[in-house]
């Protein structure tokens, strides 16, 4: 069936809300409104506002109630709207849900779903546009989650509901748009990361809304020669290290594509894992394509300018291959 | 004075190991003496110099696998005034951090400007993975060249040392080299980079053998004259109106050699082959050529060839006629442009003035470099060279030497 990321992700939640009374979705708009990303339109129709709460526009507040919905035995999925408010929620989130097993000495474990978007591209401007969800792969406690195709988007939300701990799922928002045949009954394992594309000559490793850029560049480098492989992390947290390593070990070489600020940023964690435990297969200096340090742009043109994009992907691998 | 240096005895040399040097520190030597032996990929070479001088001790291990460019000595050639060994002077330490621990620096007058110090070699970039590979490989990654990003020497830097130099012996008391290897070194190289034409010629032989019957009628055997002789010195003169054939092609620039020093095809016993050079081969005497060609023959096979002779061959010149076949299209050896190959003499019915009657032929070939020389010309060399082949006498006046 051909469908959209968005309608993915509508379809996965609406199977979880029929498999499982105790699951419910809750956020701002999500409700009569459809949500910001229209994600849930039409499910309050179908499973009223009991199971499909709108809530004040207070992601502490909301948040701290999804926490304890789930404490309390029920399987909330929490949406905000982006990764830039669930800034308000930060206390909530890594303070209370990533921490409550191990400062109930087990009693509590905390089983919510916190989606997310995350991303720029779409002149939303600085507040609306950050990718921070670096921020939560940092933290012991959370699992997460970056779909990055419409069968992840698809198949993510129920292992992540089945999962005991909480699960934050951040989705680019300029995903939402793509297209793709997804078969029925499709799954995925949220432990590992995806090889993407295959490829013998060079490792680009990236997550999320850089996917469709990568490959697009892995394409045009095919066209001159160079075979890259692609790796979708897929997971930031716990991140599967394993599969980046063993992909390293073919090419020797590595470029991270990462929407973050380098500074701090997921690619500087992949790299430096590489470094610990790759070095000897290295036969290049490893190279991130990353965000320009600034706040991301309103101008199209100097937005365009700050992000990766699959020109600054090519000229990446070109340093890494000379 | 003067550093002397392990020579590179071929384009596939990268490596040496000296196993044997003969003089004692501060003593004279002259151009062209043999001061050691260097074993390389192709076996044993005896080591010319090429100065008249004194030579200081020599600054390296014997044994030990030695880069190409390693100085071995310093000379002090005859005209400067002081000795390099007689203890007495200034000391200049040499600047040359190469030399091992230990080794005796002599000690030097020098007279005029000290020698520039050389500026410290800036540490070479090897990525890791290379220099991991080349650990297992056993090949010296501090002096390749580096093509990786910024310069760096990469795995496929590497993987090309490995595969154009054959395994080097490791450092110490390593294991003879490897003659297959560098032959596979030196023949894909070849393939992958040589852009081969081949033609083919079937050339009378009649005249030439029967003025040879008749040349060695009052010879002992162990003087007579052999057909490869008459062969070599035909191409030796043919070449002189086709420079694109002899000489060097190398880093996409052709130069042409005036004097045709033809490497010979020797097979060895123990299996491989090596072609050191006869030089000069268009200057000499029929008979001083095959002296040279026997004694070359007997010293390849003994192991001591010359490293001039292995360093440079303008062309190389096979000769499969003993082993009985009737054509030979070689592989050139880089950085040549041409191999010449001769058959054996066979008897084939032959057309003379309309007449079928029986003579002795033998095929030539010519594998030449299409980068350097095209088909037409390949074929007019050919043709000069069955026409010289036809008036061997005049093949045994050694001609007036080019002025070219």
């Amino acid at each position: 069936m051909r469908i959209t990321y968005r309608d993915a992700m509508r379809l996965a939640i609406r199977d979880a809300l029929l498999a499982d009374p105790r699951v419910l979705l809750m956020g701002e708009d999500v409700g009569l409104y459809g949500g910001s990303y229209a994600v849930s339109k039409g499910l309050i129709d179908e499973f009223g506002p009991d199971r499909i709460r709108d809530t004040p526009l207070s992601e502490l507040g909301f948040v701290g109630a999804g926490v304890g919905a789930a404490i309390g035995g029920l399987r909330p999925i929490v949406e905000i709207m982006t990764v830039n408010f669930s800034q308000l929620a930060l206390d909530q989130i890594v303070n209370t849900a990533a921490l409550l097993r191990h400062m109930s000495g087990g009693q509590f474990s905390v089983p919510i779903v916190i989606r997310m978007a995350t991303g720029a591209g779409r002149q939303l401007a600085a507040q609306h546009s950050h990718s921070l969800e670096n921020w939560y792969a940092h933290v012991p406690g959370l699992r997460v989650l970056t779909p990055a195709t419409v069968a992840d988007a698809r198949a993510m939300l129920e292992p992540a509901l089945a999962d005991p701990d909480p699960v934050v799922i951040v989705e680019h928002a300029a995903l939402y748009n793509i297209e793709a045949d997804v078969p029925d009954g499709i799954t995925c394992d949220i432990e590992r990361a995806a090889v993407r594309r295959p490829g013998s000559q060079m490792s680009l490793v990236t997550y999320g809304g850089s996917l469709p850029k990568v490959l697009a560049a892995a394409d045009l480098l095919a066209a001159e020669g160079i075979d890259a492989e692609v790796l979708d992390l897929r997971v930031l947290r716990p991140l599967d290290f394993d599969t980046v390593a063993a992909s390293l070990r073919r090419t020797h070489r590595v470029v991270v594509v990462d929407e973050g600020w380098k500074s701090g940023s997921l690619a500087g964690e992949v790299v430096a894992r590489i470094a610990e435990e790759c070095l000897f297969d290295l036969d290049a200096p490893p190279r991130r394509v990353c965000s320009a340090e600034v706040p991301i742009p309103y101008a199209k043109h100097l937005e365009d300018a700050a992000l990766p994009q699959v020109d600054s992907i090519i000229a990446a691998v070109r340093q890494v291959i000379a | 004075m003067s550093d002397f240096l392990l020579p590179s005895l071929g384009a596939d040399m990268d490596t040496g190991m000296i196993t044997d040097w003969y003089p004692e520190p501060g003593s004279h030597v002259s151009r062209g003496e043999v001061i050691g032996v260097v074993e390389t990929a192709k076996g044993a070479i005896d080591l010319e110099i090429w100065v008249d001088g004194t030579i200081g001790d020599l600054l390296v291990k014997k044994g030990v696998s030695l880069p190409v460019g390693t100085v071995l000595a310093t000379v002090t050639e005859a005209g400067e005034a002081a000795s390099a060994a007689d203890g007495t002077g200034a000391d200049f330490p040499s600047p040359d951090a190469a030399h091992p621990a230990g080794a005796v620096e002599p000690p030097t007058i020098v007279l005029g400007p000290p020698p520039l110090a050389r500026p410290a070699e800036s540490r070479r970039h090897v990525t890791p993975a290379a220099r991991k590979l080349a650990r297992d490989l056993g090949v010296d990654s501090d002096h390749l060249v580096g093509t990786g990003p910024d310069g760096s020497v990469s795995m496929t830097d590497v993987e090309r040392a490995h595969t154009e130099a054959g395994p080097p012996a490791s450092a110490g008391e390593g294991p003879p080299m490897d003659i297959r290897s560098a032959i596979a070194a030196a023949m894909s190289r070849s393939k992958r980079e040589i852009p081969h034409y081949y033609l083919a010629e079937t050339i009378p032989m009649d005249a030439a053998l029967d003025w040879l019957a008749s040349a060695n009628g009052g010879r002992p055997i162990s003087d007579r004259l052999l057909a490869a002789v008459l062969q070599l010195k035909a191409v030796a003169v043919a070449l002189r109106d086709f420079p694109e054939l002899n000489g060097f092609y190398r880093d996409g620039v052709f130069t042409a050699v005036p004097a045709a020093h033809i490497g010979v095809a020797i097979s060895l016993r123990q299996g491989g082959l090596i072609a050191p050079a006869i030089h000069d081969v268009a200057d000499k005497s029929l008979e001083q050529l095959m002296h040279d060609l026997t004694d070359l023959v007997r010293r390849a096979r003994s192991g001591s060839v010359r490293s001039s002779e292995f360093a440079d061959p303008t062309i190389t010149v096979t000769n499969l006629g003993e082993q009985g076949v009737e054509t030979v299209f070689g592989v050139i050896h880089p950085p040549q442009v041409a191999l010449v190959g001769f058959g054996r003499v066979v008897e084939r019915p032959w057309v003379v003035d309309a007449t079928v009657g029986v003579a002795r032929v033998v095929t030539a070939s010519l594998s030449a470099d299409h980068r350097v020389s095209d088909g037409g010309r390949g074929a007019r060399f050919l043709r000069a060279v069955s026409e010289r082949l036809q008036r061997p006498e005049d093949l045994d006046i050694p001609p007036r030497r080019s002025s070219t």
